[in-house]
């Protein structure tokens, strides 16, 4: 391999095209390489993570017992979860900035070009390693992806170590990644890109950055405590020892509910930018949106214990992470104000990715609104752990990570590819989902009032109907998936060839490169006015 | 256009951020039992003994209830020697609990306490507790065990009721009894 792309050596070749064979792949330090493996790596585990879920919504399709059993279940919402969150929306979110920070701040490549290509291949072996559990003796994780303890210590199945592993492997790739993000965005923006021109799509990814680092190390730290409470007879969260579990939930909520915002910031920034294209107008309020973004990055480390209203913790506690939950509930209402105000007489059009966005911002602020509901402490100590927790969450992960996704995948294929992808088609795939999606999870919101608990394999006669229409919905929704696969390979092979900018409407630099944007961008700076 | 002297300072920060959350994570540890001390949340009583002592106020009485469990793999016989008794704020009362140990092996147990409803927890005050300590029972042997407590005069007049449950922990293999030979 003589042709490895060093950045290190100033002046080395800059004119030559990637590396010929398979070791191209294992040893690219290209951004936008490394970029396609993350994106293609997160489509796999959203599939693998989906075929998880067909397991859990074929069980649930009737009352009783009929194709998996319980143990087995539990290890399916676990992985499923788990594979969901680590697997398929945190890499990918990685993958678009690999993609695309570079190209728009007008820098040749990420800051730390060999660090991003480990950070890359700690996936697959981090995740190599969490799916094997599957297939050890007492089976994998079955504590669900929240993985409590004493459920994930003391009474764990063997092959949670590999668990712990992995995500240790995980978070390293992350905190990595994420110094990666920092570095480019603070240190190779081109001469003129002043913070306030980023566009919001590398604001919101600065600031998630900001908490993959803040938060990452207290996950690895939550589950070395567990390791040594399973190995070196330490209790963290044994009361036995003097532990105590409840201190595990905050611990693990102090991760967690920043988390969920690693998981939605980003899409926040990329719909910023698909729907002012779309509406042919300029976002509208641009600083509150950079300031929305980061009051609900701050705020959202002051709100995790409204996971916790049940455990028993005081009374000025609970009002405490109630009102402080409300409060998220201003800036993100600052922001869908915002995309309604730039659709606002706004000549718009629907193609694919504007109708992801749109669905993005009807069926977030759904997601929201049962939030609201859910951040109502005595209201939640009916509705915990039951299905409307599921259906709010799903609400805000499917139509908000997952619909953020496919808007930019579809927003940047022809800069990716070189090609347009096949708009009918695409718009299959959006209704398709649209449907699926809103059958699988809306009717959660009724049994969940009703009562049922999340994470059973069998459930009470009185909740056959709606859960036989979630299942329907649902296997609705994962078949669409294959079709987008279907699509993103006939795009890549062939189609109408894409001009540099392709949107009319859109704005930004990285539609100033040719499409397909070559293999090295930006050598030179661009200017920016 | 920064220089590559500046990229390598920031990233010495970010890591120094990252090492640092990693240690809070840890610290979040002791932080959460100062916390649950100071504000005697969580149900978590004091671990040590009231030393103190206050004027019985007749006026005002509460259930006290007795609660005792068996953790997972605890094979003793545990319970209280009463269900309830009514005590006056500020007068010493006490209660027994019995363990006994039916297998023939020595073995060590550590029981812990919890108070319910968790905000009366600042405000109740073992005098004396098997909970201190650790128990070592050998084979076959049975013993009775002491709590006094005071209920505190300041406890908010909402408490009427509160109870105060062990649960029971084998502790063996972290603390291995001494076998007796003989008597
Ligand atoms: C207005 C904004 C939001 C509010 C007020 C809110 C509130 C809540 C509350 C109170 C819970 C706990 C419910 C319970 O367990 O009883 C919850 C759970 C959850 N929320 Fe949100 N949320 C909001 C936005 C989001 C967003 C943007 C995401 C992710 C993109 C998200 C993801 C989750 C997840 C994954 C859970 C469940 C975790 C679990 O127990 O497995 N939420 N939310
Ligand atoms: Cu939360």
């Amino acid at each position: 391999m003589s042709a490895v792309i060093d950045h290190g050596h100033a002046g080395h070749d800059h004119h030559h095209g990637p590396a010929k064979g398979l070791m191209r792949w294992v040893l690219t330090t290209n951004h936008k390489d490394i970029g396609t493996m993350y994106l293609w790596f997160s489509f796999a585990m959203f599939l693998l993570g989906g075929s998880f879920a067909m397991v859990i919504r074929a069980e649930l399709f009737q009352p009783g017992l009929q194709i998996v059993q319980p143990e087995f279940f539990n290890q399916m919402t676990t992985m499923h979860g788990l594979v969901m969150v680590f697997g398929a929306v945190m890499p990918a979110f990685v993958g678009l900035a690999n993609w695309m920070i570079p190209l728009m701040v007008g820098a040749p490549d990420m800051a730390l070009p060999r660090m991003n290509n480990f950070s890359f291949w700690l996936l697959p072996a981090a995740f190599t390693l969490l799916v094997s559990t599957l297939f050890m003796e007492g089976g994998g994780p079955n504590f669900g992806w929240t993985f409590y303890a004493p459920l994930s210590t003391t009474y764990a199945p063997a092959s949670v170590t590999f668990f712990i592993f992995a995500i240790h492997l995980m978070g390293f790739s992350s905190i990595m990644g994420a110094i990666n993000v920092i570095a480019t965005i603070l240190n190779l923006r081109a001469p003129g890109m002043t913070l306030m021109k980023m566009p919001l799509f590398v604001w919101t990814w600065l600031i998630t950055a900001f908490l993959l680092i803040a938060v990452m190390p207290v996950l690895a730290g939550v589950v070395t405590m567990m390791l040594m409470d399973i190995h070196f007879g330490t209790s963290f969260f044994s009361a036995a020892g003097g532990g105590d579990p409840v201190l595990f939930q905050h611990v693990f909520w102090f991760f967690g509910h920043p988390e969920v915002y690693i998981m939605i910031l980003p899409a926040f920034g990329a719909v910023s930018s698909i729907i002012p294209t779309f509406a042919r107008k300029p976002l509208f309020g641009y600083t509150s949106m950079v300031y929305a973004t980061a009051s609900i990055a701050l705020l959202s480390f002051l709100v995790w214990a409204h996971h916790m209203f049940t455990v028993g913790i005081p009374l000025t506690g609970e009002l405490f992470f109630m009102y402080a939950t409300m409060l998220i509930a201003v800036p993100t209402g600052v922001k869908v104000f915002n995309w309604a105000s730039t659709m606002w007489q706004g000549s718009m059009t629907f193609e694919a990715p504007m109708l992801f966005s749109v669905a993005f911002v009807i069926l977030f602020t759904i997601g929201g609104f049962s939030g609201l509901m859910l951040a109502i402490a005595p209201a939640d100590f009916q509705y915990h752990d039951t299905y409307f927790v599921v259906a709010h969450f799903h609400y805000v992960l499917v139509p908000g990570a997952i619909f953020g996704i496919f808007a930019s995948a579809y927003y940047w294929l022809p800069k990716w590819t070189g090609h347009m992808y096949d708009e009918t088609l695409a718009k299959l795939h959006f209704w398709m989902s649209f449907i699926g999606m809103n059958m699988a999870f809306f009717p959660m919101h009724f049994v969940g009032l009703a009562g049922m608990p999340r994470r059973i394999p069998d459930y009470n006669m009185m909740f056959a109907n709606f859960n036989m229409i979630s299942s329907i919905g649902a296997f609705a929704f994962g078949a669409t998936q294959l079709l987008f696969l279907f699509i993103v390979i006939k795009c890549i092979r062939g189609g109408k060839p894409a001009p540099a900018k392709p949107w009319d409407g859109a704005d930004g630099l990285e539609w100033t490169v040719p499409s397909p944007a070559p293999y090295h961008t930006f050598s030179t700076p661009p200017e920016v006015k | 256009m920064s220089t590559s002297t500046d990229i390598s300072r920031l990233i010495k920060r970010l890591v120094v951020v990252v090492v640092l959350m990693f240690a809070f994570g840890f610290a979040l540890v002791p932080i959460y039992d100062v916390m649950c001390k100071a504000f005697g949340i969580n149900g978590k009583p004091d671990g040590t003994a009231y030393e103190g002592t206050q004027v019985i106020d007749d006026s005002r009485e509460v259930r006290v209830q007795f609660l005792a469990t068996n953790n997972a793999d605890m094979s003793w016989d545990f319970y209280p020697e009463g269900d309830e008794i009514t005590v006056n704020p500020g007068g010493v009362n006490q209660m027994l609990f019995v363990a006994h140990n039916p297998t023939d092996k020595p073995m060590t147990a550590q029981a812990i306490p919890s108070i319910a409803p968790s905000e009366a927890a600042a405000y109740f005050h073992k005098t004396e507790c098997f909970c201190f300590s650790q128990q070592v029972l050998q084979p076959g042997e049975r013993v009775e065990m002491p709590v006094r407590f005071i209920v505190d005069r300041d406890m908010p007049k909402d408490v009427r009721h509160l109870t105060l449950s062990y649960t029971l922990f084998d502790v063996t293999a972290r603390k291995p009894p001494v076998a007796q030979v003989s008597q």
